[in-house]
């Protein structure tokens, strides 16, 4: 194999993204949820600055900065604290069980690898062979959501989802314009406090943070 | 076939045979320096051992031959084992007659006689035992089998001296795809070697048994030579580990200035080993046993990602 | 004819043992009174020309092919017999696996109490006349002659005990889907011969057929020999008629009948079919591993050893099938060596599948006999009772759970190599998911691990379950011997899996013109090179002995050998006793916890406060009730629809007629 060592480094922290995608996928706790998420955003982080040095692309740099401080630091002490306030913490039950939702996470990476080994190939980059990871960790990421009832479980997941087109961008075209970038970390933070608001709303209405309450509010 | 291969592997399987109980006796002198309680001396296995040896064998009225005959298969499955894996040279002429494929056999043919020797005597704890050994083992199984796919195809061969060689002595590559095969291999040791989280060594709780439950009826020499072969087992599959995970150190073939370092670096391995067992073990809590098809199924998926992972990024 | 006497080819000698059998049998139909001539003499006669066949199988693979044109039959259709590597190989199959069926046989019929021995005995050598044929024959018309006097004589064989209304209905239900698979081969052959009008092998090996009509024929094939073999999801009759049959019979049907089906798969597939296409591997596969996976699951729960033993047989074909269908996936794929390395895995399999499967079968024959049930929650302890058929199992148990050094373990090695070697494949998708297929082949060899455990476990040690299974009989000898001769089958196969392979080369080289390269000796297996992997069973199990050894004589030379004899220590609770042990249900209780999706289990559990309270279990198969009663329910449906046209009065049926005439009428003169 003739890859550069930092180029090395950067596979290995892409399973390793992978990695923590399936742990969260079989994660019972919200408190594990949201301390699996904070390492996925520092092993991301951490690739982006390997990327931006051995590339020299330089606002990959500001990239890196910003996943540090949003999601590996504000995010998740945002989400602990929301946990300790609406008392959420216990073991739940996904709708669908855990060996169950691994072996479709399975399907679903054999399925991305496959369909981003067509798309890599026209790519340039160095890290393109990392795509497939990536997208295979948006898909999972989705698995996740669909498969948790409760509301943080949920935000994390679309926050993961956030997480792998990150990484895809950064491995198809070395991230997208910083300007998109700050564009999205804005979205996300107004959504996270948006879905901060509604969790206590939603527990105030229905005594629980369960979503499945919502489908009351279905018209008849 | 030379007569320094042949020394090796008669030495190297002599050497797991002999330090096998200091790697328990290491294991359980850590676990009880964490948990705070005043440690045995790292010699007491061996101590265990002659005790047991020395003694009258205790069998009941009921038992067949098999039973009888089961812990010599048991030892002897576990000594071949260990001459199938390089522990301090990649010199083992022994080795192509078995791969690894054939290794987990070996772990079967000893497990089926277990099983079947604690089914024997009749007991409702013994068929318990073998009952709960048999569901772990097959959750087990293929995901260990998955682990060593994962190193075979990174090296083209099933065969651990080769992979050791593409590992240890050819230009240093990183593979992801190993390190899911590491998380994996850990927790399939775990279950294969009866340690928490899987099975408690230490229990004297009939319920909560596996391994233990099974050789109940066992007193003597053949409970020693079981004890033995439980202390075998677990230090093949630290040398399986080291071989596929950390293969620094083993000398390459015909290398034999290389032996007094091997032997060393095997030894500080070991040492960080057997004390990072301890530790997983005093920090972890025993799972539940329909919760042990959870915990393997997903060493299992590990395995798998991992080969998924060399055809992404490695092939 | 023209030449009275053939000269003197192998398949001449081949048909003359077919023939030997069937006279054999009907020989049986005239002894009808002297029932020790039967036992005595007629299977001892039968079970030399298990031997004859078993010898030219054995020659059949090293000699050119032969062919012979026999003048039996309809007019104008004559039967063609070619005995070609292929048949041999099976041949081979038939002859050695049932000779040893056929000694025990001797000593199991000799107690038959109930039914006629001497119809039992001519079924009995049709059955096995049947099989020979279907691998010797060289027309579709010949094929389908014998492939229906095997499977008549092996209904009549299931129903031999035709007074109780369960085997009765298991007869049915094996009759059923047999012809069912049969319908499926007779178009098969309608496809296959490609509009020409001639039946014979020889044509349709030359027929050009487009890929869709090779595809019609490959599916209605993989159909109707898949009913036959007991391929998920026509797998249902397996578990009722084998335990219904006498235990030398299911050990016949389970080690070689359901073996025809793959040796028909094979034929059509690579023989008869001149195009092959990518995906029918990748089905195959799938099916094989589906079913290789639902056979064990349902073989842990069972606790009647007969039956569980059927559902062994399920998981055993589909390993073969999923063999067979990763060879066509190498072999569509141009990988010729590889193809090669899977076809001597499957075929391999498909021979130690037919020792093994025979041992545990017959031995089930010695135990049902000693303890007259086949519930294994009656039993316990029989090592001490009944020590050969104990020790003899003890092979076939480890043979078939995948032990190294026995046989079952070379070819799942052999299987397992290739699936290691699929990242050679072009297609991107096969060669990520192949691999993961190997975790569940894997799978399903620990599964057979404890399944195993269980059926040894549960029938032989412990301690008996029943009073009366202390005056238990042991096997009479021609028993002893049959068991024998199929473990040291199990054995041979085991130790010289070089030697297996050079004769399957022959049949690799006619089927997919390129053979398994051994790059070891004698004693070494080494598929595709030695670097890559090696095995040796010889010398793995003189390692094995002289540890033992070594172990044995140091630990009685330093220390001692004093045993006291003691009670089982009772963990602070007097009352133990025998049913205290596991039963079968328990033992499986885990699969049936984990994999409860895919059952359907009743229970009846005792009320509080009953005084004789009384468990009940029971673990049927879903399929039975998601797949086969809707359509049972359609069928019978469908015939009330079409009893409505039944009034009874004359005068509607002379106006159906009328109708139909008219109809044909217009039809033809268009």
């Amino acid at each position: 194999m003739s890859l550069t060592y930092h180029l090395q480094v950067v596979n290995l922290l892409a399973a390793l993204l992978l990695l923590i995608s399936f742990a969260m996928l079989s994660q019972r706790r919200i408190v594990g949820l949201v301390t699996l998420f904070a390492w996925q955003g520092a092993a991301l982080s951490l690739s982006t600055t390997i990327v931006a040095w051995s590339t020299g692309q330089h606002h990959l740099y500001y990239s890196a900065a910003l996943t540090l401080i949003l999601k590996v630091l504000v995010m998740p002490w945002f989400f602990y604290r929301l946990v300790r306030k609406l008392d959420v913490n216990r073991d739940v039950e996904p709708m669908i069980n855990i060996p169950t939702t691994m072996l479709i996470g399975i399907a679903l990476v054999i399925f991305s690898f496959n369909l981003a080994m067509p798309i890599s190939q026209m790519a340039g980059t160095v890290m393109r062979s990392t795509l497939g990871i990536a997208m295979a960790s948006v898909l999972l990421a989705f698995l996740m959501m669909i498969t948790r009832s409760k509301a943080i479980p949920q935000v994390i997941g679309f926050m993961a989802m956030e997480n792998g087109l990150f990484f895809a961008a950064t491995s198809a075209t070395y991230g997208m314009p910083l300007v998109v970038e700050m564009g999205v970390a804005l979205d996300v933070m107004i959504g996270l406090f948006v879905l901060g608001i509604m969790s206590f709303q939603i527990r105030e209405s229905f005594d629980s943070m369960d979503l499945r309450h919502m489908e009351k509010l279905k018209e008849r | 076939m030379t007569t320094t291969g042949i020394f090796l592997q008669v030495l190297q399987t002599l050497l797991a045979i002999l330090l096998a109980p200091l790697l328990m006796g290491w294991v359980n002198q850590c676990r009880a320096w964490l948990q705070g309680r005043s440690a045995p001396p790292i010699t007491q296995p061996y101590r265990t051992l002659r005790k047991l040896f020395h003694k009258d064998a205790v069998i009941a009225h009921n038992a067949s031959p098999l039973f009888r005959f089961a812990p010599y298969i048991i030892f002897a499955c576990m000594t071949l084992a260990a001459g199938l894996v390089p522990t301090i040279a990649n010199d083992l002429p022994f080795s192509p007659a078995a791969d690894v494929i054939a290794l987990v056999g070996i772990f079967a043919l000893a497990r089926i006689f277990q099983a079947l020797a604690a089914m024997d005597i009749g007991t409702a704890f013994g068929t318990l035992g073998a009952r709960r050994e048999m569901l772990v083992s097959f959750l087990a199984e293929p995901a260990l089998l998955m682990v060593f796919f994962t190193a075979s195809l990174i090296s083209h061969s099933t065969e651990l001296p080769v992979i050791v060689e593409t590992l240890a002595h050819k230009d240093f590559v990183i593979y992801p795809s190993l390190a899911f095969a590491s998380v994996a291999f850990w927790m399939v040791s775990t279950a294969e070697n009866a340690r928490v989280p899987i099975d408690n060594p230490t229990t004297h709780l009939e319920l909560t048994m596996i391994h233990e439950a099974m050789i109940l009826e066992y007193s003597a020499r053949h409970l020693a030579l079981i004890e033995w072969a439980v202390a075998l087992k677990l230090f093949t599959y630290s040398t399986l580990g080291i071989a596929m995970f950390l293969p620094w150190g083993i000398a390459a073939r015909g290398d034999l200035a290389a032996l007094p370092l091997a032997v060393l670096v095997l030894l500080a391995k070991m040492t960080v080993g057997g004390a990072a067992l301890a530790f997983l073990e005093t920090v972890a809590a025993k799972l539940r046993l329909f919760r042990v098809p959870e915990f393997l199924g997903s060493a299992f998926l590990l395995a798998v990602l991992g080969m998924l992972i060399h055809f992404l990024l490695e092939a | 004819m023209t030449d009275l006497l053939p000269p003197l080819d192998l398949v001449n000698l081949a048909w003359a043992g077919v023939l030997y059998w069937l006279s054999l049998g009907f020989a049986a139909l005239l002894l009808q009174r002297t029932r020790s001539l039967l036992t005595g003499l007629i299977f001892p006669l039968g079970a030399l020309g298990a031997l004859l066949i078993a010898g030219i199988g054995l020659v059949g693979l090293f000699v050119p092919a032969s062919a012979v044109v026999l003048p039996i039959g309809l007019p104008d259709l004559p039967f063609h017999l070619r005995l070609d590597a292929l048949s041999a190989f099976f041949l081979l199959l038939l002859g050695a696996a049932s000779f040893g069926v056929t000694v025990y046989a001797v000593g199991y019929f000799r107690h038959m109490e109930r039914g006629s021995l001497a119809l039992l005995t001519l079924w009995y050598h049709l059955f096995l006349a049947g099989m020979a044929g279907v691998m010797l024959a060289d027309d579709a018309y010949a094929f389908m002659v014998a492939w229906e006097v095997m499977a008549l004589s092996s209904y009549f064989l299931v129903t031999t005990d035709h007074d109780i209304p369960e085997i009765r209905h298991a007869g049915f239900l094996y009759l059923l889907i047999a012809h069912v698979g049969a319908v499926s081969l007779l178009l098969c052959f309608g496809v296959l011969q490609g509009g020409h009008g001639y039946y014979t092998f020889g044509y349709m090996r030359g027929a050009e057929l487009t890929p869709f009509w090779a595809s019609v024929a490959y599916l209605l094939a993989l159909f109707g020999f898949g009913a036959k073999a007991g391929l998920v999801p026509m797998h249902v009759w397996l578990p009722e008629a084998h335990p219904a049959a006498p235990s030398p019979v299911s050990a016949l049907m389970s080690g070689v009948m359901l073996k025809t089906a793959m040796y028909g798969l094979l034929r059509v597939t690579f023989d008869l079919l001149n195009v092959q296409l990518d995906w029918w591997g990748t089905l195959a596969l799938a099916l094989g591993l589906i079913t290789a996976l639902y056979g064990v699951i349902f073989a842990a729960v069972q606790s009647d050893m007969k039956r569980l033993l059927a559902w062994s047989s399920i998981e055993n074909i589909g390993i073969i099938l999923a063999a067979f269908g990763l060879t066509l996936i190498f072999y569509t794929d141009g990988k010729g060596a590889l193809a090669a390395l899977t076809l001597t895995a499957m075929l391999y399999h498909t021979l130690n599948h037919a020792f093994f499967k025979g041992l545990l079968f017959v031995s089930t024959g010695t135990v049902l006999h000693a303890t007259g049930t086949r519930l294994m929650g009656q039993m316990g302890g029989l090592i001490r009772y009944m020590p050969w058929t104990a020790w003899l199992t003890l092979i076939g148990v480890l043979a078939i759970a995948g032990i190294p050094p026995l046989n079952g373990f070379v070819s799942e090695w052999l299987l397992l190599q290739a699936f290691l070697l699929t990242p050679g494949l072009t297609q991107p998708y096969l060669n990520m998911v192949i691999p993961v297929a190997a975790a569940s082949v894997a799978m399903a060899a620990a599964l057979a691990a404890y399944v195993m455990v269980k059926f040894y476990g549960v029938i032989y040690l412990g301690q008996p379950r029943d009073p009366a299974l202390r005056h238990a009989h042991a096997a009479n000898w021609p028993q002893r011997l049959g068991m024998l001769w199929l473990a040291s089958g199990c054995v041979a196969l085991g130790l010289f899996p070089a030697r297996v392979i050079e004769a399957i080369a022959p049949v690799a080289r006619l089927l997919i013109s390129q053979t398994l390269v051994n790059d070891g000796d004698w004693l070494f297996l080494a598929p595709v090179s030695a670097e890559r992997a090696s095995y040796a069973p010889l010398i793995f199990l003189g390692v094995v002995l002289v540890a033992l050894l070594l172990v044995y004589m140091w630990v009685r030379h330093f220390y001692h050998g004093r045993v006291r004899r003691a009670a089982p220590w009772d963990c602070g609770y007097p009352e133990q006793d025998a049913r205290m042990q596991d039963s079968a249900q328990g033992f499986g209780q885990p699969i049936r916890h984990i994999f409860v999706s895919f059952m359907r289990v009743e229970r009846e559990t005792p009320d509080p406060f009953d005084r004789h309270p009384r468990y009940q279990g029971a673990t049927l198969d879903q399929l039975w009730f998601l797949l086969y009663l809707p359509i049972a329910r359609l069928a019978a449906w469908l015939s009330a629809q079409a009893g409505r046209l039944q009034h009874g009065r004359i005068q509607w049926y002379l106006i159906y007629s009328f109708v139909t005439l008219i109809f044909l009428l217009v039809f033809v003169t268009r």
